[in-house]
């Protein structure tokens, strides 16, 4: 370590991002625009369900300054269909094809695409493209799509259940029968989308000469876009090179496949000129993955005292029209299942899980996947068994937290956790809210007429996934490592390339704190390189709160690999024993000799000057790729807490205080830490009170302005205060946990337990997200209020 | 195609001549025409405010604006803010306070909240959040970027 150097790693650094992205020189994929480029613009499906009769493109070809027109039929000539394939058995296998091929299965599809001279044009072209519907029945829910009267949207399912899994432990039936109390409710997670400040996009360049194909794109995980096409375009893996240099934004939206960016590669390649889309606002809401949409019928049983007995569930996604790749239309309501128990010892327990294809857009990752509606559904159950036992909310979770002495601890569902913080993160949250003055300033507020309520939500999550469980259950691909390439210059520089990607979580910052500290130079002298598959040695992507645990691990490894052989030509060069050689003050210096030493740039020169200038028989150069596997990956736990107030004359929500404690382990920067919560619990906000994508009974979007899905301003989000236990992870390299999500997981069932406590006196419980003015009408009205 | 139209304007202080379509959107005229990519487009119907450039001194959106519209004026874009090779303060406070993430809101919030800091140079939280409510942002929570704008606040009123 560089000791005599900061230490960097657990420093708040300023990051290295910053003054590129705030001169706007960021390199985002519209910033692009190589020449001979065309403009891509695809025609959507007006229809949520619909046979394709006939596409008519000749007025549009007719234009001056288009190129091209592309149907799903010029297309699978040329490219595969997607298919999601599950390794599970009760996870049906259907295929997605870049543009509409015989039919239409929800609002938005896209159906044709051209290619021209500007974007202007390239919209006119759309227009003129006449396409001839035979309107189908629409699915518009879950329930009339498991109708076996219902269509079925994938003839080759046969079904419109396209997931069904189940997870038990132990006797739940008996378990629940014989306990002193029972709380059920049928909670509803509506509809949400991500919504990153940055539409989709991509441009996509093929060189006839060579074959090589290049996209840029707006993607979370380069690695994985480029594997799976070669797949479907059918092209050598070597000759596909993937960059998404600065990506606005992807909270899980952008981890999938999407189909424009399959077709935009078959255009390019096709016309063998460039070909840029950039999608707008309409096309993000109608096309970019939806999110969450479960409904969850839900049933705790717990003794007098308040400890839980079993838990039982049904959980039922609409996972939209397709199944996405690579993570299926499993990833949503098995990641439910999965985390239903939450941080509690539940020693009975029957999850079940179904999935359902309806009319709309595909279902996919975000920020959370699975644990947001898993988290307001258990701690939702937490707070009315407390009520009914007149027990105080964190009493309740106390006597449940899995405890000390219990880790590490299987859960019901098989996810085994690490030493973690729970009952200490929610001490922790109670003093900094300093619980009893907030509740007697919520009795003051109650005897004043007022509805002032305080919500507690305590969650653990699963990140850092190695390759012993698939990140989304019996997904195709393996994404349990990254890797870490560390070079030196023979200046002494240090390059850092990754195959992870960074679209705003500062990695070009946290992980260039990793490498400086392993191997003793200030961060100046580190750059980070990632989301370019030709730069990096292998790797997938960033999602699922891997990326500063699986390539901060392999950057640890691979600075390990560089500084034994900087210790060795450093013995070399001070006519040493390698063993005698430490990394000190940024120097490598003869034990006990601090005279007797050689600085980086010494040791780089020499590494590149010939064996003249090294140990006999040690290869020149001064680079190490290390791989990390976390294998099973780690625990990450936090308690929210919130103090809101229901307007009584508007019914709007508005949060008074925001207190999060959480335990990532060791914290590489704490201003990052804190940033990635806050962005987070705002998501976590927005999603309990505002945001909803509303479809009609016909599957047509009414949500598709940013007027209608309503994203919160500076004005709905309080000052957040965050607070960190750290408890470093005992499984990974560095004692890392991820945290990317953590904010959005607790933040919704943290609002809807404040809100349901505030509206506590009218015996009101919040059963549905979000919980607009509208909803808390209805409820405030039947309860008389 | 409909016939091109010249438009003048001054951006960051330098007079631009360019051609274009009576129908081209300001803000594409700005990245495509002038080579100014700085200035971002989030939603294409004036709310979520990443387009947000300086027109005669004022915020306005340029994605719900025509090129045409800005024939004669002066405009002022994220490139515009750095001067000699150092970050204006407001760029600094943003640094300092984590005033940003991915960074493509970035360019509209810190034109909004110039325009925001020079008609309100001593604000409160609250006006703040009503002053950068008009640009969206999806990462940061927005508490960075008050606490930025808060601490730029002094800073740029000191140097009127």
């Amino acid at each position: 370590m560089g000791v005599g150097l900061p230490r960097l790693v657990g420093a708040r650094v300023a990051r290295r991002e910053d003054p590129r992205l705030l001169t706007g020189q960021g390199s985002f994929v519209d910033d692009h625009r190589p020449a001979r480029m065309l403009y891509a613009a695809f025609l959507r499906s007006p229809h949520a369900h619909a046979r394709i009769r006939r596409i008519d493109a000749s007025a549009a070809l007719a234009l001056p300054g288009v190129a091209a027109v592309l149907t799903g039929d010029d297309i699978a000539r040329s490219a595969k269909p997607v298919r999601a394939a599950s390794k599970t058995p009760n996870v049906k296998t259907t295929s997605y094809p870049p543009l509409a091929l015989g039919k239409v299965r929800h609002a938005g599809e896209a159906v044709a695409m051209v290619a021209a001279e500007s974007r202007y044009v390239a919209e006119d072209a759309i227009e003129r493209i006449v396409v001839e519907y035979e309107p189908l029945p629409v699915v518009r829910d879950v329930e009339s799509a498991l109708d076996p009267a219902s269509p079925v949207l994938h003839d080759e399912a046969e079904t419109n259940l396209l997931v069904s899994r189940e997870f038990a432990r132990g006797d739940v039936d008996a378990a629940v029968a014989g306990a002193a109390l029972v709380v059920r409710e049928r909670f509803r997670f509506h509809r949400h989308t991500p919504v990153c400040m940055e539409n989709r996009g991509c441009l996509a360049e093929y060189a006839t000469g060579s074959g090589a194909l290049t996209l840029r794109s707006s993607a979370q995980c380069p690695g994985l876009v480029r594997d799976i096409l070669t797949d479907l375009l059918d092209m050598p893996e070597h000759l596909i090179r993937v960059i998404a240099t600065d990506v606005g934004g992807g909270f899980g939206a952008k981890a999938s496949l999407y189909p424009e960016e399959i077709a935009t590669c078959v255009m390019a390649r096709r016309l063998g000129r460039p070909v840029k889309w950039i999608g707008d606002r309409r096309e993000d809401l109608l096309a970019t993955t939806h999110a969450w949409d479960e409904i969850i019928d839900a049933e705790l049983g717990l003794n007098q005292d308040g400890t839980i007995v079993g838990l039982r569930a049904e959980v039922i996604a609409d996972v939209g029209g397709y199944s996405i790749y690579p993570w299926t239309a499993a990833i949503e309501p098995v990641q439910t299942i999965s985390f239903l128990p939450g941080p509690y010892r539940v020693p009975t327990y029957r999850g079940r899980a179904r999935g359902v294809a309806t009319c709309k857009a595909p279902l996919g990752p975000y920020r959370g996947v699975g644990r947001p509606p898993a988290v307001f559904v258990i701690e939702g159950l937490m707070d009315r068994a407390a009520r009914r036992l007149g027990l105080d909310p964190a009493e309740i979770r106390f006597r449940n937290f899995i405890r000390d002495e219990d880790f590490p601890y299987k859960s019901p569902s098989g996810i085994v956790w690490d030493r973690s913080s729970f009952t200490e993160s929610l001490q922790k949250a109670r003093e900094a809210l300093d619980y009893k003055a907030a509740r007697d300033e919520q009795a003051r507020a109650r005897a004043a007429g007022r509805w002032v309520g305080i919500g507690l939500a305590s969650y653990v999550e699963l990140t850092g996934i190695g390759s012993a469980i698939p990140v989304s259950p019996g997904m195709p691909v393996s994404t349990g490592t990254e890797a870490a390439t560390i070079r030196f210059d023979p200046a002494g520089k240090v390059t850092a390339v990754f195959g992870v990607a960074s679209h705003g979580q500062g990695l070009e910052t946290t992980l260039a704190q990793i490498v400086a500290d392993e191997v003793g130079v200030p961060i100046e002298d580190v750059r980070v390189v990632h989301g370019d598959t030709d730069a990096s040695p292998y790797g997938t992507g960033t999602y699922a709160s891997r990326s500063l645990v699986l390539a901060g691990g392999a950057a640890i490894l691979a600075g390990r690999s560089v500084r034994e052989k900087m210790l060795v030509i450093a013995g070399h060069l001070l006519e040493a024993d390698p063993a005698d050689v430490t990394l000190a003050a940024g120097r490598y210096a003869v034990r006990g000799m601090p005279d007797r030493s050689v600085t980086v740039r010494q040791i780089a020169r020499a590494a590149y000057s010939g064996a003249k200038h090294l140990p006999k028989g040690l290869e020149p150069g001064l680079e190490a790729t290390r791989f990390y596997d976390p294998y099973y990956g780690t625990a990450s736990n936090a308690t929210h807490a919130a103090m809101v107030e229901v307007d009584r004359a508007t019914l709007e929500v508005k949060t008074l205080r925001y207190v999060v404690v959480e335990d990532c382990g060791r914290m590489v920067n704490p201003l990052i830490v804190d940033g990635q919560v806050h962005g987070g619990v705002a998501q976590g906000i927005g999603a309990a009170l505002l945001e909803e994508i509303v479809y009609d009974d016909q599957g047509q979007l009414l949500s598709g302005t940013l007027m209608d899905y309503v994203v919160p301003s500076a004005c709905e989000i309080p000052m957040m205060e965050v607070h960190h236990v750290e408890t470093p992870s005992p499984v990974t390299l560095g004692g890392f946990r991820g945290m990317g999500e953590g904010g959005t997981i607790g933040a919704p069932a943290a609002i809807a337990n404040a809100v349901a406590d505030a509206l506590a006196p009218l015996s009101i419980e919040v059963a549905e997200l979000p919980v607009t003015p509208e909803r808390l009408f209805r409820l405030t009205r039947k309860a008389g209020a | 195609m409909a016939d091109m139209m010249t438009v003048r304007l001054k951006v960051n202080g330098v007079e631009h001549e360019g051609r274009c379509e009576p129908r081209k959107l300001l803000v594409d005229f700005i990245r495509e025409d002038l080579g100014l990519t700085g200035t971002h487009v989030g939603c294409e119907h004036g709310i979520c405010g990443a387009c947000t450039i300086l027109f005669n001194g004022e915020a306005a959106r340029s994605c719900i604006m025509l090129a045409v519209q800005a024939e004669g004026a002066e405009l002022a874009t994220v490139e515009g803010l750095m001067r000699d090779g150092k970050l204006h303060p407001l760029q600094e406070a943003f640094r300092e306070h984590h005033g940003l993430q991915c960074g493509f809101c970035t360019p509209g919030m810190l034109m909004t909240a110039l325009d925001f800091l020079r008609t309100n140079p001593t604000p409160s939280e609250r006006e703040i959040r009503e002053g950068i409510s008009a640009v969206l942002c999806r990462c940061t929570g927005y508490q960075g970027i008050v606490n930025a704008v808060r601490a730029a606040a002094p800073v740029l009123a000191a140097g009127r």
